[in-house]
């Protein structure tokens, strides 16, 4: 597997690559903290399996640009292990499909070692990984997973849609004293950005809005919120004003900043690449319905995958995703 | 050099002598011979059918992730030779010289490719999930290492049944790091369950070298172990992979449990049509080439003088009119409308649901 583009001629030089947003970050970790090592399969000599992490074994080594054996249950564990002494390793696994082979890792040990030992011990340790489906990689490389890490207590879950988070999240989730899951959408490495040179790091704990509006809340993450900027800007020439919110972090939820839109908004629609039963998509709307439910004056509208396996035909995976015009049309069926 | 092979033989096997003497090519060939010319047809279909899916991805007829055989042909054909239609396939994403060794048609298999409703998984596989339960082909894995424990589990109901027959389990050299292939090939040895564990040592997981990878790259050794036969066979010669195919399944069929064959071979491509094929030399590429399976047995088999030009430009042509052929079914055929997606979710078309 992987996918891997030759370093992209930009349309001028201000703008980053996803990727290379995500590279930067990485070496500034590298560079800035001895404690920080990276491992984990065809981190070093590949340059990483989409090319994230090309040209940091050449520039720190291979004791902290580590190639891993294909035991990612092993891999895994031993980063919990090195966080417990001290470390803060960053591991990255492929792709969340693969994260099952870890998720007694990571659920058993990583999340729960804390309050099982009354505190006494800590996991600083982020688990990097590409989520997402979009480029016809068929049911065992597309599944958009990152909900189900959501569910756990003791996790923190990133979905960085931007060239900024990209840039300045994994800092901020070396400094989380806890296990920090970090999901990269696979169509997004080649989308480039312009870094906003004001930003120097991020806080973890809000959502944003990345567009104002005011006739309907869209709130998505990852890879979903490109669609819904562009729903937006669709709607927008129907005379209809929709403010798109990212996420940003997945666990915990920043209820204030969406469930505060949809107060102003009264409409919401909400966007998520997972299926949508026992969805991060229900508990948003839930708790849209919990602490807002006068305000509404609509139901709120869901657009996720379809309750499929994501299919190879290019035809068929498009009709499994969330896409722009279902987005356009949830929010004309709220009635903004 | 931490590319070679793990035990005493290093890098590419040494040329090899036509292992059978054949009489002069003669209207009536021996079997042998004739055999010989089926080992080549089954190989060059292979060679030249993914050589027709790189033209096609280049194109963008085909999509997602595609990785190649080419190079790895004798292991697939010659395993196959000691298979027959009651045993069991289970493969990798590897798996397109699999499926047609296994017989599934080349039609089906480049409609898959194509995403069409009449390739081998309706379309909704493709190239890494060829399924075909007819031929009891259990797929086109692309979980590295997932289909190890299904293979167990198919050997164990043979086994509780009494069948006689077996389940073969292709997998790659980095496929035995995972914790599925140590897990399974305990349970397989601990039962005695007729499963025959072939793996592909190619020498790398994507970018990463055998020795990279395992701290003692002897894995026929290490898969001893376990309890079970178990050796290494070069993988580019076919007939070596066949005699040793044929001797693993005989003795499984008498009940003496699980093999494991490791099998030396080598990929000429990158690992996907997305690999730049930056960690490994070039040279250490070419001197794989210089065994290629396919070019290997023709060789032998012009030497014994059992094929000429005319007869290799046949086959040749025969296999090119196949994969035209396959090529232009697969383009005329339907795709499936976007309203059956929900299709083959469960068993029960009514509770399907968006
Ligand atoms: C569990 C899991 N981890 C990682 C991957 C990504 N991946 C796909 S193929 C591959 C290399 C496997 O190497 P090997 O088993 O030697 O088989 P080969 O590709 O050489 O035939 C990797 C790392 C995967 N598909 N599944
Ligand atoms: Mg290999």
């Amino acid at each position: 597997m992987s996918t891997r583009t030759r370093p992209r001629a930009h349309p001028d030089d201000d703008t980053t690559t996803y990727r290379e947003a995500l590279r930067a970050g990485l070496r500034d970790a590298l560079a800035s903290d001895d404690r920080v090592f990276l491992m984990g399969e065809d981190v070093g000599r590949y340059g990483g399996c989409f090319g994230v992490s090309l040209g940091l074994l050449e520039e720190f080594g291979p004791d902290r640009v580590r190639d891993t054996p294909l035991s990612e249950s092993a891999f895994v564990g031993a980063g919990i292990g090195a966080a417990l002494a001290g470390m803060r390793p960053v591991v990255e696994i492929m792709t969340v499909n693969f994260s099952l082979l870890a998720l007694d890792q990571i659920l058993n040990n990583a999340a729960t070692l804390r309050h099982m030992s009354g505190g006494q011990l800590g996991v600083p340790l982020v688990i990097r990984m590409t989520t997402g489906a979009g480029r016809q990689l068929a049911a065992q490389h597309s599944h958009s997973l990152e909900g189900w890490y959501a569910h756990v207590p003791g996790l923190r879950v990133l979905a960085p849609a931007t060239v900024d988070d990209a840039r300045h999240m994994l800092s901020a989730a070396l400094a989380d004293p806890d296990p920090v899951m970090f999901f990269e959408h696979g169509s997004l490495y080649n989308a480039a950005g312009t870094l906003d040179p004001a930003i120097h790091q991020v806080d973890l704990d809000r959502a944003a809005v990345r567009r104002e509006g005011t006739d309907v809340t869209v709130v998505a993450y990852g890879g979903c919120v490109s669609k819904a900027l562009e729903a937006a800007e669709e709607l927008a020439g129907e005379g209809i004003s929709a403010e798109v919110v990212d996420l940003r972090t997945l666990r915990p939820l920043d209820d204030a900043t969406f469930v505060g839109s949809v107060r102003r908004t009264h409409r919401a629609v909400v966007v998520d690449e997972g299926w949508r039963s026992g969805s991060l998509s229900a508990e948003i709307e839930s708790r849209i319905c919990e602490q807002a439910f006068f305000e509404l004056d609509a139901p709120v509208e869901r657009v996720c995958s379809a309750e499929v396996p994501i299919p190879y035909a290019r035809r068929l995976e498009e009709a499994a995703l969330p896409q722009p015009a279902g987005i356009v049309a949830a929010a004309r069926r709220v009635g903004s | 050099m931490a590319t070679a092979h793990g035990g005493t033989s290093a890098g590419p096997p040494k040329a090899k002598r036509p292992r059978r003497a054949h009489g002069p090519t003669t209207p009536s060939r021996t079997p042998a011979a004739t055999h010989d010319l089926d080992l080549l047809r089954q190989m060059l279909l292979i060679r030249r059918f993914e050589e027709r899916c790189v033209e096609l991805y280049s194109a963008a007829a085909i999509r997602g992730f595609v990785h190649l055989y080419i190079g790895e042909e004798a292991v697939a054909v010659g395993v196959h030779q000691a298979l027959d239609e009651r045993d069991a396939v289970v493969s990798t994403y590897r798996e397109h010289g699999h499926a047609l060794a296994r017989g599934i048609p080349p039609e089906a298999v480049m409609a898959e490719m194509y995403g069409k409703t009449t390739g081998c998984s309706h379309g909704r596989g493709g190239s890494m999930h060829l399924f075909d339960a007819d031929r009891r082909f259990y797929g086109g894995n692309a979980i590295v290492g997932g289909g190890l424990p299904l293979a167990a589990g198919l050997a164990l109901a043979d086994r509780l049944r009494g069948e006689s027959r077996v389940t073969c389990c292709f997998f790659g050299d980095g496929a035995f790091a995972e914790g599925e292939f140590h897990e399974t090939a305990n349970l397989a040895a601990l039962w005695g369950l007729p499963v025959l564990f072939v793996c592909e040592n190619n020498l790398y997981a994507m970018g990463t070298a055998l020795a990279r990878e395992h701290a003692q790259t002897d894995l026929a050794m290490r898969a001893a172990s376990y309890g079970m036969a178990a050796w290494a066979v070069d993988g580019m010669d076919v007939h070596a992979v066949e005699k040793a195919a044929r001797g693993a399944i005989e003795s499984m069929r008498a009940g003496s449990g699980p093999h494991f064959l490791e099998m030396r071979t080598y990929r000429f491509r990158a690992h996907s049509m997305y690999d730049p094929d930056r960690y490994r030399p070039k040279d250490e590429v070419e001197g794989w080439k210089r065994h290629d399976p396919v070019t290997g047995l023709a060789d032998g088999m012009r030497t014994a003088g059992v094929l000429d030009a005319a007869a290799l430009d046949d086959l040749e042509h025969q296999v090119s009119a196949e994969i035209d052929h396959a090529v232009r079914a697969a383009e005329q055929a339907p795709e499936e409308p976007a309203e059956d997606l929900l299709l083959h979710v469960t068993g029960r078309p009514e509770e399907a649901e968006a």
